[in-house]
C-alpha cells in the first residue's frame, strides 16, 4: 500500500511538467516555437525529455512500477477472494460482546435451536452466506458475511485499469492516424500515398488500409448573423461527402460535422478544419498555361484570414512562387493593413506577393507545400520592391511584371450575380482519418473500472453473528448479536440493530425491554 | 425575450451574492457564538473541576455537535445548551440565496437555448450553484452546516469573480461543444467538483481539530462544539470517495466525447493531464486511508491538495496553459 501510494503521488507529480512544457505528441509547433525562443534552455529540456513526457523513460518507469506493483499485489488477493468465495463464514468468536453493535436480550421459552435457524432465515434472505456453529458450552450461533462483491469490485477496478494500459498499448501499435485535406469537388482515395501526414503505429501494415473513395461534394460553414456579441462565431460546419466502396461505382452520400464523425471502411472520418482554396491561374511569359489549381490556404484568424503558397515549377523562362493573403471579406485598418472582419466571402480579395527564380524542389529536399523558400528567389511584386503586391478580386486577371506572365483569381461561381460572391471560392475540409482496433476495448475495461470502483466503494462487506446461549435457571435463551467491519462501513451497527429488531420480532420477543 | 432574460438572469445572480454574503456573516457570527459558548463553560468549568480539562477536550473532541457536548456527564458544572440561532438563520438565508442563484442559471440556459456551461463564466455561475446545492443537499445526510462559511464565502468569490471579470454575452454554441456530452460531461466534472469541495472543506477542519487536541485545547475554540478529527476524517472520506466516483466519470466520459470531436480518446492536452493529476491525487488519497501512517492529518494533507489541483485546473490551466479545451473567448 505504501509503495502504490508513493508510486501515485509521484506519478501525479511526473505529469505535471507536460502541462508546463509544450508537447510532441499535442503540440509540435508549439515545440519548434519554444526552440526558437529559448535556444538555451531548450535543447537541456530535449535532453531529459521534457518534449515528450509521456512517452518518456522516467515516465513510463512510474507508471510500470506502478502497475507492477499494482499487479504484485492484485494477483495474492485474487487468490485469497477465491478461496474466500469458495469457503464459509469463519467461527463465530468466543465473545461478542467487545464488537460493533453488540446487543444482548433475554428470550424465555424459546429453544436455541428455533432461534438460530430463524436468524440463519433472516440473514439469508438479507444476502448474507451463513453458517451454523456449536459453541463449547452448549450454545448455537450463526456467523453471517455478506458484501463479497466489494472485495469483488475492488479486483476488477484494479485489474481493468491493467486491461486499459494494455489494450492502450496494442491500439497504440496496430493503429495509424493519417491527415488529409480535400477541396470542394475533389475526391480522395483511402491509400497511403493520398495522404498528406501519416502516423502509423509500430506493428501498423499498409494491408489494412481499406481502399475506399471519398468525395467531397460540399462544404458549408454558417456564421452567427444576428447577434453583435458574436457576429461571425461559426455556428455549423458541415461535409457533405459521397462514399464509394471499394470497387464500387456508385456512391452513398453521408456527412462529417464537428462531434459527429464517419466510421468507414474500418476508420473513423473527422471533420478538424476547414479554410478556403482559390483557384489560382498562372500563365506564362509565352502565354501558356504554366499552373492552375485551387490552393488551399491555411486560416490564421477567426475571420478566415488565409495563408496559401503557390509553386508554379514549370513557369518560363523562371519559376514562379507566390506567397498568398486571401481575406474573405477584406477591409483596411486604419494603419492600411488589410484584414478580413468576417469568415464568409462578403468581398474576398487574394493579395499575392511574387518571386521569380529557384523553387528550390531539384534538390531531392522535401520542401512543405504550405512554405516558400525565397532564399534562391528574387521578388518581382510586393513590400521589398517598387511593384506592389498584386490584389485581385473573383474572376480578375492580371499581368505580372517584367512581362513574365499573368496570374488569374478564378470565380469557382462564375454565373452567379455580380454582387454574390459567396461561392466564388472553394473551400476545404482538414479530415483527420484514425485507425484503433482497440479502442472499444479501452471503453470496455473503462467502463468495468467504473462498475468495480462502485462496487468496491459503496457494498459494504461486514460479519454480523448472532449467537443464542441457554439459560442455566430457566427455559429460554439469551440471544446476542454483534458485527465487525470489513472495510470502510459506517452503517455497520444500524444493520446489526435491524437483524436483532427482526430477529426478535419473528421470535416474539421484546428487544428493548 | 432573451435580452429580459439575460438582464435578469443577471439581476438574479447580484441577488444571490447579496444574501450569499448575508449567510456567510451569519454563519460567521455562529462561529464566533460557539467560541463564546465554549470560552465561558470551559471558563466555568475550569474554575470547579480542573481536572476535567483534558477530559472535555477529549470529549469535545469526540462527539458529533454541540447538543451532545453539552450533555457531557459532569453534574457539577452542566454547560448551558448552545444557541444555535444564527446558524439557522444562516441555513435558511443560504437556501434562499441557491434558489435565487438556480434561477439566474435556469434564465441563462434559457435564453441561450442550451446549457449554461459552455465558457468560464457560466461554468462558474453554474458550479458555485450546484456546489452550495450539494452542500444543502448533504444537510438532509449529515449535519454539516459548519462548512456554511466556507461554502457561501467560497460561491460568493467564485460568482463575484466570475461576473466581474469573466462575464461574456449570450453566443451561440460553436460547432465544437454541439454534442450531449457537453451536458453529461461537464455536469459530473461539477458535481465531483462540489463534493471534492466539501471533502477539502471538512479536511480543513479536521487539521485544526488535530492541531487543537495536541495542544491539549488550545487553538480557536469554536472547534470544541465541532465534530472531533477522526469523525471528520470518516466523514470527509465519505464525501470524498463520491467525488472520486464522478471524477472517475468525468474522465471517461471526457474522453469518449474527446474520441468524438478530436479523433483521439486521449491526448495528453493540458486539461486531460491536470484532470488525470487530479484523479491520481484522489486515487493516493484512497490509499492512504488504508496505509499505516497515512490516516489522519496527511491523508488530510491530500484531500486539500487535491482540491486545489482542482481549482488550479479551472483557473490557471483554462487562463495560461495552452490546451485544446480553450473556447469560446473564456
Amino acid at each position: 500500500m505504501r509503495t502504490a501510494l508513493f508510486l501515485l503521488l509521484l506519478l501525479a507529480i511526473a505529469a505535471v511538467p507536460g502541462s508546463l512544457v509544450p508537447q510532441r505528441s499535442s503540440d509540435p509547433n508549439g515545440v519548434l516555437q519554444y526552440f526558437t525562443t529559448n535556444p538555451e534552455l531548450a535543447p537541456v529540456l530535449d535532453a531529459v525529455q521534457a518534449f515528450d513526457v509521456y512517452t518518456s523513460a522516467w515516465f513510463s518507469a512510474i507508471y510500470l512500477l506502478l502497475f507492477i506493483s499494482l499487479i504484485g499485489c492484485v494477483i495474492p488477493r485474487t487468490m485469497h477472494h477465491y478461496r474466500a468465495l469458495r469457503g464459509a463464514p469463519p467461527k463465530t468468536p468466543a465473545r461478542l460482546s467487545r464488537l460493533a453493535g453488540f446487543t444482548s436480550v433475554e428470550a424465555p421459552g424459546v429453544g436455541a435451536a428455533d432461534a438460530v435457524e430463524s436468524a440463519r432465515g433472516i440473514l439469508k434472505k438479507s444476502g448474507y452466506r451463513v453458517r451454523l456453529f456449536d459453541g463449547p458450552r452448549g450454545e448455537l450461533s450463526v456467523s453471517a458475511e455478506r458484501g463479497y462483491l466489494r472485495e469483488t469490485g475492488n479486483l476488477v477496478f484494479h485489474t481493468a485499469l491493467v486491461g486499459v494500459l494494455v489494450s492502450v498499448g496494442i491500439g497504440g501499435g496496430f493503429g495509424y492516424s493519417g491527415q488529409k485535406v480535400i477541396v470542394e469537388g475533389d475526391s480522395f482515395a483511402n491509400v497511403l500515398l493520398s495522404y498528406e501526414s501519416f502516423l502509423p503505429g509500430r506493428f501498423f501494415d499498409d494491408g489494412v488500409l481499406e481502399p475506399y473513395r471519398l468525395s467531397l461534394d460540399e462544404f458549408s460553414a454558417v456564421y452567427e448573423q444576428e447577434n453583435p456579441a458574436a457576429r461571425g462565431q461559426p455556428v455549423d460546419f458541415t461535409a457533405s461527402v459521397t462514399t464509394y466502396a471499394p470497387g464500387a461505382t456508385t456512391g452513398t452520400p453521408a456527412e462529417i460535422k464537428v462531434n459527429d464523425p464517419l466510421r468507414l471502411g474500418g476508420n473513423d472520418i473527422f471533420l478538424l478544419g476547414n479554410g478556403y482554396a482559390p483557384i489560382i491561374t498562372v500563365r506564362d511569359g509565352e502565354g501558356n498555361v504554366a499552373f492552375s489549381d485551387a490552393v488551399p490556404f491555411l486560416p490564421q484568424d477567426s475571420n478566415l484570414t488565409s495563408i496559401g503558397v503557390v509553386k508554379v515549377p514549370d513557369a518560363l523562362p523562371e519559376q514562379i512562387g507566390m506567397i498568398g493573403f486571401l481575406y474573405p471579406s477584406q477591409t483596411e485598418l486604419e494603419t492600411g493593413a488589410l484584414t478580413s472582419n468576417y469568415p464568409d466571402l462578403l468581398n474576398p480579395v487574394l493579395s499575392l506577393q511574387v518571386f521569380t527564380g529557384d523553387l528550390g524542389l531539384d534538390g531531392g529536399i522535401p520542401r512543405s507545400v504550405y512554405s516558400l523558400d525565397t532564399d534562391g528567389m528574387t521578388e518581382v511584386a510586393g513590400r521589398t520592391v517598387d511593384t506592389p503586391s498584386i490584389q485581385l478580386r473573383p474572376g480578375e486577371t492580371i499581368g505580372l511584371p517584367d512581362g513574365i506572365g499573368s496570374v488569374t483569381f478564378e470565380n469557382a461561381a462564375p454565373d452567379a450575380p455580380a454582387d454574390d460572391l459567396s461561392n466564388a471560392v472553394p473551400r476545404f475540409a482538414s479530415l483527420d482519418i484514425h485507425r484503433d482496433p482497440s479502442q472499444g476495448w479501452v471503453l470496455v475495461f473503462a467502463i468495468l473500472v467504473l462498475a468495480g470502483l462502485l462496487t468496491s466503494l459503496f457494498v459494504p462487506r461486514r460479519r454480523v453473528w448472532v449467537k443464542a446461549i441457554e439459560s442455566a435457571d430457566a427455559d429460554g435463551v439469551r440471544l446476542e448479536y454483534a458485527g465487525l467491519a470489513r472495510g470502510e462501513d459506517p452503517a455497520l451497527e444500524r444493520a446489526v440493530a435491524e437483524i436483532a429488531e427482526r430477529h426478535s420480532q419473528q421470535l416474539g420477543v421484546k428487544l428493548n425491554p | 425575450m432573451t435580452d429580459l432574460l439575460v438582464s435578469s438572469s443577471l439581476i438574479a445572480v447580484w441577488s444571490a451574492m447579496g444574501v450569499y454574503t448575508l449567510a456567510f456573516i451569519m454563519f460567521t457570527l455562529d462561529l464566533a457564538k460557539r467560541s463564546a459558548w465554549a470560552q465561558e463553560t470551559g471558563e466555568a468549568t475550569r474554575s470547579s473541576v480542573t481536572a476535567s480539562r483534558g477530559q472535555l477536550a477529549g470529549a469535545g473532541g469526540q462527539l458529533a455537535g454541540a447538543r451532545a457536548t453539552s450533555t457531557i456527564d459532569r453534574p457539577d458544572a452542566p454547560r448551558p445548551p448552545l444557541s444555535l440561532k444564527f446558524e439557522r438563520i444562516a441555513f435558511a438565508l443560504t437556501v434562499l440565496g441557491w434558489v435565487v442563484h438556480t434561477a439566474a442559471v435556469v434564465m441563462r440556459g434559457i435564453a441561450q437555448g442550451y446549457v449554461p456551461w459552455s465558457n468560464m463564466f457560466e461554468f462558474s455561475l453554474t458550479a458555485s450553484a450546484i456546489i452550495v446545492g450539494v452542500f444543502i443537499g448533504v444537510q438532509l445526510w449529515q449535519n454539516i452546516r459548519f462548512l456554511g462559511a466556507f461554502i457561501t464565502g467560497f460561491a460568493l468569490i467564485a460568482l463575484g469573480l466570475a461576473t466581474v471579470n469573466f462575464y461574456v454575452d449570450v453566443k451561440p454554441l460553436p460547432p465544437a461543444l454541439q454534442s450531449s456530452w457537453l451536458v453529461i460531461h461537464v455536469f459530473v466534472a461539477v458535481l465531483g467538483t462540489a463534493f471534492f469541495a466539501l471533502g477539502a472543506g471538512l479536511s480543513v477542519v479536521q487539521l485544526m481539530q488535530a492541531r487543537a487536541a495536541a495542544a491539549k485545547g488550545a487553538g480557536l475554540k469554536f472547534l470544541q462544539t465541532l465534530p472531533g478529527a477522526d469523525a471528520l476524517e470518516n466523514l470527509a472520506y465519505r464525501v470524498v470517495v463520491v467525488g472520486f466516483v464522478f471524477w472517475t466519470f468525468t474522465l471517461i466520459a471526457g474522453a469518449i466525447w474527446a474520441e468524438r470531436a478530436w479523433g483521439r480518446y486521449w491526448g495528453w492536452d493540458t486539461k486531460e493531464v491536470w484532470t488525470f493529476i487530479i484523479w491520481t491525487i484522489f486515487a493516493g488519497y484512497l490509499h492512504a486511508r488504508a496505509t499505516r501512517g497515512w490516516r489522519g492529518s496527511r491523508s488530510a494533507w491530500l484531500s486539500i491538495i487535491g482540491f486545489a489541483a482542482v481549482l488550479f485546473n479551472f483557473t490557471v490551466v483554462n487562463l495560461f496553459f495552452k490546451g485544446l479545451h480553450a473556447y469560446s473567448g473564456l
